[in-house]
């Protein structure tokens, strides 16, 4: 967390431990007056990273904006678990329209807002990756050229897991999905594909462009907080891991986040106006494969035989992403 | 105000008048007039307090009001043909969402073959959408139904499309009378909406409905739109009242007392329609004409009314329901269903061909006397067909039909009709 | 009701033609309806647009397929497209030329077509002189007034007035002006 000057670690992890904090510096989670924006009682699955890291990104959304907020939801694992008909887990007032419409419909929430004098309500519209990158991608990226005032907030968990984890244009090279599946000569996702929407919004020249992960929550919750300080498009791209899709165990979503992000496959970074002007730097790189092995869609990898090839190829990745945004602190940015 | 203008400028005018707040436009032929005029209307400062975004697709422009609807703006947007396809998804999302929405349809035809002329094709690919539909028979129409569809829409709960045929309504000049702001005003109250997203008292919209529910939300809609069965002749009533002019409520009828053979259209057509009918009635023949304003909901009740002791309907239709025939004729005998009547099917005016009288006479004639082909295509090219079906039988590789037929035909500046 | 098809080329302002022609006879009081043949826009191309001028309200939404009054702005067009369709046989034409009908090759059409009142205006010319450019649509209208006397002069110049500002409507309500005086002249000398 930028905010903080002293770092104090727990034993084995990264987190800074609140009670070591001022109280001002403390996150938005151990705040009495958190207002758990998605509610408990939703129906995501256990160890859910889109659950865990909406909850941290809106509570901060609304601490930011003293909870006068307003959510816009693309249909997605987010939208279904949340609304159950007649029940809701939603703090805030909450709009579900389409799948890929949540960008323009909170440009129209945004816009009726500014007709209204309402200056001091905010919009943040969600989604998943597949609401984002693929079918959204239209909206989204209009939304965006218009420098409307919206923080889009993307939870990539990196296929459709909703209709039963197929391909979308975020899934990772090898991955298997329903619609990529592990068998043929080139099993799981094919490399060469998919696209880096964090960076495609750079190239917008929007306000703030920013990744974070469910690893690092005060990270998040920072992002959130300093995007809902700006005004204009602004994009935050969050890694949320996905049991079910991912093959992993629900006790290791957090886990994952941290290696992905660890290993360099998912660089952290900020950006204002098109510039990277911070990125989180990796203290120890981690292998890919210690990644890859915990989860069940990259099997493949391992069994039968082990994939060196492959593996090396995707270590590749994670190694030029380092270099490309300086993870290892090194360099200028 | 009279005023000789384009029914674009006039559409945009009384748009204006009602106060707008949130404008989306995207540019789609022959719509696209609207949206300009009201983009300069707004630039200009001439609309309080409106925002007009030019987004990215009609699927967002729909959208965009969507959101600003729920937040309790009054949103209008206009589209056309693709466009209106394109935005479908949303178009049903609007009215399950019960959000009022007023949006003008500029009628055209949807392809393959791309055509940008006007047919009804479009607004009726959206009948079953839960949008209020009604239908301008001129551009006199389509400023007072855009002022009654403000009130309407805000009133129920309901979207409202207001369907105006593409350029032979949207680019036509003629003598329209704009009313006064302080008439619209009075006319059209604020809009106060039934549900909102407002942080004071935080509401989930959108919510997914399952089997347990999902009919009775589906009943809903269907109530409410039902219910602008008596409220669109209210309205029309008030309107009258107000402004001095009449729109006819639900639907319009002319000379159809007496009349044996009763010929039922909506939009423009109307007003050849009556200029055949004068003639036909000049000549003895006992004709009459219904325009239908309401398409949906569909005024089921006032038809059978007006048909009285008519003994056939002819239903002159802008569209066409491929593998059946026609669309509107389906609800005409649904209406009529008991009555016994032949009703006729007359597929007419598609991608632009214009609709003459001299066509409309025949047809009219032979169904007066029972001689007209149940379903007919006016002035359909039989040499045309034939020549493209023999080739369609005779060779497997034989091209693209729309080329095959324009390599026949020449072009379309060739032909005045 | 009396009907006018104006034919021209995508960009000689054909629509508008008919437009101003509306606005004329609106602003005399008359039931006026003006529209296009609607095409893309695409400049260079045959353009149609239509005018009826009633004393009634215009309810008819059929192209005119039978004009009281031709008005060809392009002679192109001429035997491109067949642009004499329905032509009342005590019709008038306004042709935008200088030349005459025999070099036009329009002898023979009206030799068939005795009482059509035809006149040829170099409408393109006195644009070039008074506009700038050889936009021949508001002289057009000027030898229309004077031609058929379904409009006043005064009429047209105001309706240029609705369409075009300043110098423009300036130098087009001139052109007119010299169009409708040189008809005047053309149909006294015919009287003469």
């Amino acid at each position: 967390m930028r905010t903080s000057h002293v770092k104090f670690y727990q034993t084995g992890t990264f987190t800074v431990g609140n009670r070591l904090l001022s109280e001002t510096e403390r996150s938005v989670q151990s705040t009495l007056e958190r207002t758990n924006a998605l509610n408990s009682g939703h129906r995501a699955c256990q160890g859910c990273g889109e659950a865990l890291g909406a909850r941290y990104a809106i509570d901060a959304a609304m601490r930011a904006t003293n909870n006068q907020l307003i959510a816009a939801n693309a249909t997605g694992c987010l939208e279904v678990f949340s609304t159950p008909y007649p029940e809701t887990s939603w703090q805030v007032p909450w709009i579900h329209s389409l799948f890929g419409n949540a960008a323009a419909v909170a440009t129209g929430v945004a816009a009726a807002l500014r007709v209204k004098g309402r200056t001091d309500t905010r919009v943040v519209a969600q989604g998943g990756d597949g609401g984002t990158t693929d079918i959204g991608f239209g909206c989204l990226s209009g939304m965006f050229e218009r420098n409307d005032d919206v923080l889009y907030i993307c939870y990539d968990n990196e296929a459709y897991m909703n209709t039963g984890v197929q391909r979308s244009s975020a899934t990772p090279p090898t991955a298997r999905t329903a619609t990529t599946q592990a068998v043929g000569p080139e099993p799981g996702n094919v490399f060469g594909q998919g696209k880096n929407v964090p960076l495609i919004a750079m190239a917008h020249e929007i306000p703030y462009v920013a990744t974070a992960s469910v690893a690092d929550v005060r990270d998040l919750e920072a992002k959130v907080t300093k995007a809902m300080s700006m005004h204009g498009a602004r994009y935050i791209h969050i890694l949320v891991p996905c049991p079910l899709g991912w093959g992993s165990a629900p006790h290791d979503t957090v886990k994952l986040a941290r290696l992905a992000t660890e290993s360099g496959l998912f660089p952290v970074f900020e950006a204002e106006r098109g510039e990277i002007t911070d990125r989180r730097t990796i203290r120890k790189q981690v292998p890919v494969e210690e990644y890859l092995r915990l989860q069940r869609r990259f099997a493949h990898l391992f069994k039968p035989v082990l994939q060196v090839d492959v593996i090396a190829r995707l270590q590749a990745a994670a190694d030029r992403n380092i270099r490309r945004f300086g993870l290892h602190g090194q360099g200028e940015l | 105000m009279l005023k000789q203008i384009e029914g674009s400028r006039a559409v945009a005018e009384a748009v204006a008048l009602c106060r707008p707040e949130v404008i989306c436009a995207y540019p789609i032929t022959p719509q696209t007039h609207i949206v300009e005029n009201l983009g300069q209307m707004v630039k200009a400062g001439e609309v309080d307090n409106c925002e007009f975004i030019n987004v990215e697709s009609e699927f967002a422009a729909l959208s965009v009001a969507i959101g600003a609807s729920a937040t309790g703006a009054r949103a209008y947007t206009a589209t056309a043909s693709q466009g209106l396809l394109f935005m479908a998804e949303a178009v049903y999302n609007a009215s399950g969402l019960g959000l009022p929405i007023v949006m003008t349809i500029g009628n055209r035809a949807i392809g393959a073959p791309i055509n940008i002329w006007n047919d009804q094709q479009d607004s009726m690919s959206m009948r079953d959408a839960g949008w209020i539909q009604l239908y301008a028979e001129t551009n006199q129409d389509a400023v007072d139904l855009h002022i009654q569809a403000t009130r309407l829409a805000e009133e129920l709960s309901v979207p409202v499309m207001v369907c105006v045929d593409g350029f032979i309504l949207t680019h036509a000049y003629e003598r329209v009378d704009i009313p006064t702001q302080e008439q619209v005003d009075a006319f059209v109250p604020a809009f106060e909406p039934r549900q909102l997203l407002d942080p004071a008292e935080p509401v989930t919209i959108g919510a997914m409905v399952g089997p347990e529910a999902f009919t009775e939300v589906r009943y809903l809609a269907h109530y409410r739109q039902m219910q602008a069965l008596w409220l669109i002749p209210e309205l029309a009533e008030e309107y009258e009242q107000q402004f001095g002019r009449s729109t006819g409520g639900l639907l319009r009828s002319y000379r159809s007392d007496d009349a044996e053979t009763l010929v039922i259209a909506l939009g423009s057509v109307n007003g050849t329609i009556k200029d055949v009918v004068d003639k036909l009635r000049d000549e003895g023949t006992a004709i009459g004409s219904v325009s239908i304003t309401s398409f949906r909901p569909f005024p089921a009740k006032r038809l059978r009314e007006v048909v009285g002791q008519a003994r056939r309907v002819v239903v002159i239709e802008k569209s066409l329901a491929v593998g059946i025939g026609g669309i509107v004729s389906t609800d005409v005998r649904m209406a009529l269903a008991g009555a016994g009547l032949p009703v006729y099917t007359v597929v007419a005016g598609l991608g632009g061909r214009a609709i003459t009288q001299a066509s409309l006479r025949e047809a009219l004639l032979k169904a007066h006397r029972d001689v007209l082909e149940r379903l007919t295509f006016l002035d359909l090219r039989h040499d045309v067909i034939h020549r493209e079906i023999e080739r369609l039988e005779t060779q497997r590789r034989s091209g693209p039909v729309a080329e095959n037929i324009l390599r026949q035909l020449g072009s379309v500046a060739d032909h005045i009709g | 009701m009396f009907q006018v098809r104006i034919h021209g080329r995508g960009g000689q302002g054909v629509v508008t033609a008919a437009e101003m022609l509306s606005i004329a006879g609106f602003l005399e009081g008359k039931h006026t309806q003006a529209f296009p043949s609607f095409g893309s826009e695409r400049m260079g191309a045959p353009v149609m647009a239509f005018c009826r001028i009633d004393d009634k309200e215009i309810r008819l939404r059929e192209p005119v397929m039978a004009p009281d009054a031709l008005i060809i702005q392009d002679t192109t067009l001429l035997h491109q497209v067949n642009l004499f369709e329905g032509v009342s046989d005590h019709g008038y034409v306004l042709i935008n030329s200088t030349r005459s009908m025999s070099e036009l090759g329009l002898d023979d059409y009206f030799a068939e077509h005795p009482h059509i009142r035809v006149l040829g205006v170099p409408a393109s010319q006195l644009a070039l002189e008074h506009v700038g450019r050889p936009l021949p649509n508001a002289a057009l209208l000027g030898g229309f007034a004077a031609l058929t006397g379904m409009i006043r002069f005064e009429s047209v110049a105001a309706a240029i007035e609705e369409k075009f500002k300043g110098k423009i409507a300036a130098g087009n309500i001139a052109a007119a002006r010299a169009a409708f005086e040189m008809v005047n002249a053309a149909a006294q000398g015919a009287i003469a």
